[in-house]
C-alpha cells in the first residue's frame, strides 16, 4: 500500500515533467525537465524494488543515478560547444562576451 | 509500527513535495524559475523517498544502497542544475523580470 502510494506520487511528477519537456520552448527546458525525470526514475526504481521484495533492483537505481548526471553534463555540453571536440573554447569564447556585455 | 509511521510520513511528503515541484514547472512564467522550482524540490524529495524506504529496509545492506543513492543524488542534483542555469545564461537566454519592463513603459 505504501509502496503503491509512493509509486503513483512520482509518476504523477514523471507525467507532469514530460509534458514540460514537451512544451518546453527553450531546449533548456527541455534539459531541466529531463533531469527532473531522471532523477523520479531512481526513486521510481527504488519504490518498485521495495514493492517487489527484490532488493537487487537498488544496483540499477544506483547506476541511473551516474549515468543521468553524465548525461544531462553531457548533453549541456553538446548544447553549449556545438560538437564533443573542442574542449570547451566555445564556451569560453562566450564568456568573454558575456563578461564585455 | 512507530517505523511504518515513519515510513508514510517520509513517502507522503517527497510524494508530494515531487508533484509540487511538477506543477512549479508547468506553471512558472521563465526558465530560471522552472529550474529553481525543480531544483529546490528534487533533493528534499528523493532524500525524503530514500530515508522513507530506508526505514522499511533496517540495518541492511539495502538501506545502504539506499544511502549511497542518496548522496549521489545529494551532491550531483545541485550540481547539474547549476550547470543548467550556467548553459543557458552562456547561450544568451535571459531572465524574463516583470518591473524593468514595466519601468521602461
Amino acid at each position: 500500500m505504501m509502496y503503491t502510494v509512493a509509486i503513483i506520487a512520482v509518476l504523477i511528477t514523471i507525467l507532469l515533467a514530460l509534458v514540460r519537456a514537451l512544451l518546453g520552448p527553450t531546449v533548456y527546458d527541455r534539459i531541466a525537465a529531463m533531469n527532473m525525470l531522471g532523477t523520479k526514475t531512481i526513486l521510481l526504481i527504488a519504490a518498485f524494488a521495495f514493492l517487489t521484495g527484490r532488493h537487487d533492483l537498488l544496483d540499477i537505481a544506483l547506476v541511473y543515478a551516474l549515468i543521468n548526471f553524465i548525461g544531462v553534463v553531457a548533453v549541456l555540453k553538446l548544447i553549449e560547444q556545438g560538437n564533443f571536440y573542442t574542449d570547451g573554447e566555445t564556451s569560453v569564447d562566450e564568456q568573454h562576451k558575456v563578461n564585455e556585455k | 509500527m512507530t517505523l511504518d509511521i515513519l515510513s508514510w510520513i517520509c513517502l507522503v511528503l517527497g510524494g508530494l513535495l515531487g508533484i509540487i515541484g511538477g506543477i512549479g514547472v508547468i506553471r512558472f512564467p521563465d526558465f530560471y524559475t522552472r529550474l529553481h522550482a525543480v531544483g529546490t524540490t528534487d533533493t528534499l524529495c528523493a532524500a525524503l523517498f530514500l530515508l522513507g524506504l530506508s526505514f522499511q529496509a533496517g540495518l541492511t545492506l539495502a538501506s545502504f544502497k539506499l544511502f549511497l543513492i542518496f548522496v549521489f543524488i545529494f551532491f550531483t542534483s545541485p550540481a547539474a542544475s547549476h550547470s543548467l542555469a550556467n548553459a543557458a545564461i552562456l547561450g544568451g537566454l535571459k531572465p524574463v523580470i516583470s518591473n524593468s519592463k514595466q519601468l521602461d513603459k
